[in-house]
């Protein structure tokens, strides 16, 4: 069994030491250490593999703007080593065989871990329970379930939801969003700039009053509630509110919403079109604030790719959804780490630890000590790159950050051992 | 000036260009023929993604008159029902080579897309709850008719603001030629951070018309209440509305005699809008459509021939 030596490099950005992998497992972890191939990781950072609550692969059903090849390609080259693959595929993913369909295929191409999200409830209906049974029980194991791009509203449904799932250990992620405060044709957040450019309002309080109704929900089954890429301020008082009683709560913020403000609306280009909407500036503080403290526990993507046909239209009829999974741990760094709101050892905990123990997959966020499996990812924090959509491994390219110049660069990423990403390119071929 | 897009494209200057250029294009109306040659040989595209008889036909004639050829596009439900993307639709129609485009869209922003799009000048016939700058140009022309200067007139805009493309546009260009406005509506129809908006705001029709409110007011202008905002829940039924918010023949008393009643139409009778109010000496309503295709005019010669002297 050959070795591989990581010499010189900064686990979590701590001291410069010697890492050692070796077969599908970090070997050693010391000075002067040595190994068959010794890699100069001189400034360079190792953080555990980071791991995604909430991406978009696509297959089945839109293979022309995402497939798991292409979409494990992206999760690698971003850092990734685990992604959870949302249900609202066509078909959607509310039975065995479909989770089992998309964690083969994911297996097959073997980039990063495909772990499956179930649908709460039936063909994302919001009336009936899927499956949860069967798909915890499959060989997919799904551990987390969302009817995310639809809020689970109906209350009887959610208490049912929660309680179904309690023995299988598993989650319930909910995309909050209050139908009758904010229906299908809302697209841009409630406040000034929706009243002058005459766009349907996306109310905080759409967001903010179904959490309040959840983690009452939570508290009184007893289950593990997961709130979907948070977005309001609001929404943050209700998460400290219910942690604080000890409510199983949990919650994520996707980088863009860390990033960007409603402000970028005024050019009614639908490549800011995301639901939930971007907000102003002072919920992008609480949120930054809340990602610090630990309030909200992950960084999720929620990497949406669409074809350009499907943007191509007026802002209020063109697809919710942006790329992420290239771009999050830059703009991470930028937004958390640049401010001097979380060390590198705060965003391995927000990007892997917690993520991985939130969607209970294991093997992943594992600290980096001698017989841990080598699911890790080696960054230049110092390194800068511009984003071009052509380049990015998304058959999608509708990412907002076009352009834009950001910091901390994925030099390689490495899975159960084996090199996925290597010199900033995806190791093995994946269009096949 | 290449595109109008918006009120808030119109310097004073732009503005009281256009209109006084659409008061040399009203003469025409008066001819026994009224074509002008200026835009002998342009080709105007009216793209109407949204059903609309009044405006395009308004746009239809001013073009005409000017001696363009005037094609009318409906397009309405084309791009998504069939599959096909906006850009795909609109980069069609330019091909066809077309010197400008006049677009009314059912959805906010969709004209300032197109406009990115296309090489040739695009003009807004409304873009949903946005706006609908060439409504407030006929407005503002009306209201020069009979009140001559705007500059610190008082301007009440009632109904359903929320939804309205024409309050948008009106706060806009009349803020810009100086006028003051007051916004009346039940608070179920302000829009989103109307606080921020450069005008007063009430929730009291009859405290604005008596002048109790904010001043006195030199004309009113009633918003067309769509019917089916009912069933969004915004206001209980239609008697309510009309006894809050209906310009009633009590109403009217309230409003000095040389205080003109506007409405963009189409009216509804009874509920916004009395019959005596709407037939009433005050009432201006067919001169605004009267001013509407002269003011057309001005803004197609404006964008297609540029400044200058208009050979009328």
């Amino acid at each position: 069994m050959s070795s591989i030596l990581l010499r010189g490099v900064a686990p979590l950005g701590g001291a410069p030491i010697d890492v050692l992998l070796e077969g599908d497992a970090i070997a050693g972890v010391g000075a002067g250490l040595s190994g068959d191939e010794v890699i100069d990781a001189g400034g360079l950072l190792l953080l555990p593999g980071l791991v995604d609550l909430h991406t978009h692969l696509r297959e089945p059903g839109r293979e022309d703007t995402e497939t798991i090849a292409s979409g494990s390609a992206a999760a690698a080259l971003g850092g990734f080593t685990a992604v959870h693959a949302m249900a609202n595929t066509d078909p959607v993913a509310d039975n065995a065989e479909i989770v089992e369909q998309v964690a083969r295929r994911g297996a097959q191409i073997g980039l990063v871990d495909v772990r499956p999200v179930g649908a709460v409830s039936k063909g994302l209906s919001g009336e009936t329970l899927a499956e949860i049974g069967n798909m915890a029980r499959s060989a997919a194991a799904v551990r987390v379930f969302s009817d995310d791009g639809r809020c689970v509203h109906d209350s009887r449904l959610m208490r049912r939801a929660l309680e179904y799932v309690k023995p299988f250990d598993a989650v319930i992620a909910q995309h909050a969003q209050d139908p009758r405060l904010a229906d299908a044709a809302a697209c841009a957040h409630e406040g000034p700039l929706s009243g002058r450019l005459g766009l349907p309002g996306w109310p905080a309080v759409a967001e903010e009053s179904i959490v309040a109704r959840d983690v009452m929900l939570a508290a009184h089954t007893a289950s593990r509630l997961h709130v979907c890429h948070v977005s309001t301020a609001g929404t943050v008082e209700v998460l400290r509110w219910a942690k604080g009683r000890g409510v199983a709560v949990t919650a994520e913020v996707t980088p863009h919403h860390l990033l960007l403000t409603c402000d970028l609306l005024e050019s009614y280009d639908p490549v800011y079109k995301v639901n939930p909407p971007l907000r102003p500036a002072e919920d992008v503080d609480a949120l930054r604030a809340a990602l610090a403290d630990g309030t909200i526990d992950a960084v999720a993507t929620d990497h949406a790719p669409h074809a350009a046909h499907d943007k191509d239209h007026a802002f209020a009829e063109a697809a919710f959804g942006m790329l992420g999974l290239q771009t999050a741990l830059s703009i991470v760094a930028q937004t958390m780490v640049g401010t001097g709101l979380l060390d590198w050892a705060g965003v391995a905990d927000r990007m892997s630890v917690r993520p991985a123990a939130i969607g209970r997959v294991a093997g992943h966020g594992a600290p980096i000590d001698v017989g841990r499996p080598a699911n890790l990812v080696l960054v230049d924090p110092a390194a800068e790159w511009t984003v071009e959509p052509a380049a990015l491994a998304s058959k999608s390219g509708n990412t907002p950050f076009a352009g834009r110049t950001l910091p901390a660069r994925v030099i390689a990423t490495v899975l159960r051992g084996r090199f996925t990403v290597g010199d900033g390119a995806v190791r093995d071929a994946v269009t096949r | 000036m290449k595109n109008l897009l918006s009120a808030a494209d119109l310097s004073r200057e732009d503005a009281v260009e256009i209109l006084d250029t659409a008061r040399r294009m009203q003469e025409v109306q008066t001819r026994e023929v009224k074509k002008l040659p200026p835009l002998r040989g342009r080709t105007v595209v009216n793209l109407f993604f949204e059903d609309s008889t009044r405006t395009r036909s308004s746009f239809e004639i001013a073009g005409k008159w000017l001696s363009a050829d005037v094609i009318n596009v409906s397009a309405k439900g084309s791009s998504l029902s069939k599959g096909e993307s906006l850009r795909d639709t609109v980069l069609t129609v330019e091909a066809m080579g077309v010197d400008a485009l006049v677009v009314r869209h059912h959805a906010s922003g969709a004209v300032a897309r197109i406009a990115q799009w296309v090489s040739c000048p695009v003009l807004n016939a409304g873009d949903g709850t946005h706006e609908h700058p060439t409504q407030a140009l006929l407005d503002a022309y009306t209201l020069r008719g009979r009140l001559g200067v705007l500059a610190d007139r008082h301007v009440a805009i009632v109904g359903d603001i929320t939804h309205s493309r024409v309050a948008r546009s009106n706060v806009l260009l009349l803020r810009t030629l100086g006028a003051r406005v007051t916004l009346v509506a039940p608070p179920t129809l302000m829009p989103a951070g109307v606080a921020s908006w450069p005008c007063e705001t009430s929730w009291d029709l009859d405290a604005v018309l008596s002048g109790k409110a904010h001043g006195d007011v030199d004309a009113v202008m009633m918003l067309r209440v769509q019917r089916e905002r009912m069933s969004g829940g915004y206001f209980p039924t239609e008697r309510e509305y009309a006894i809050g918010y209906g310009l009633s023949p009590e109403r009217l008393e309230l409003l000095g005699d040389q205080a003109p009643v506007l409405h963009p139409g189409p009216m509804n009778r009874g509920l916004e809008i009395s019959s005596l109010a709407a037939d009433g000496p005050r009432s201006v309503v067919l001169d605004q459509v009267q001013a509407g295709v002269a003011v057309r005019m001005a803004v197609l010669y404006r964008l297609l021939a540029g400044p200058g002297e208009v050979p009328v």
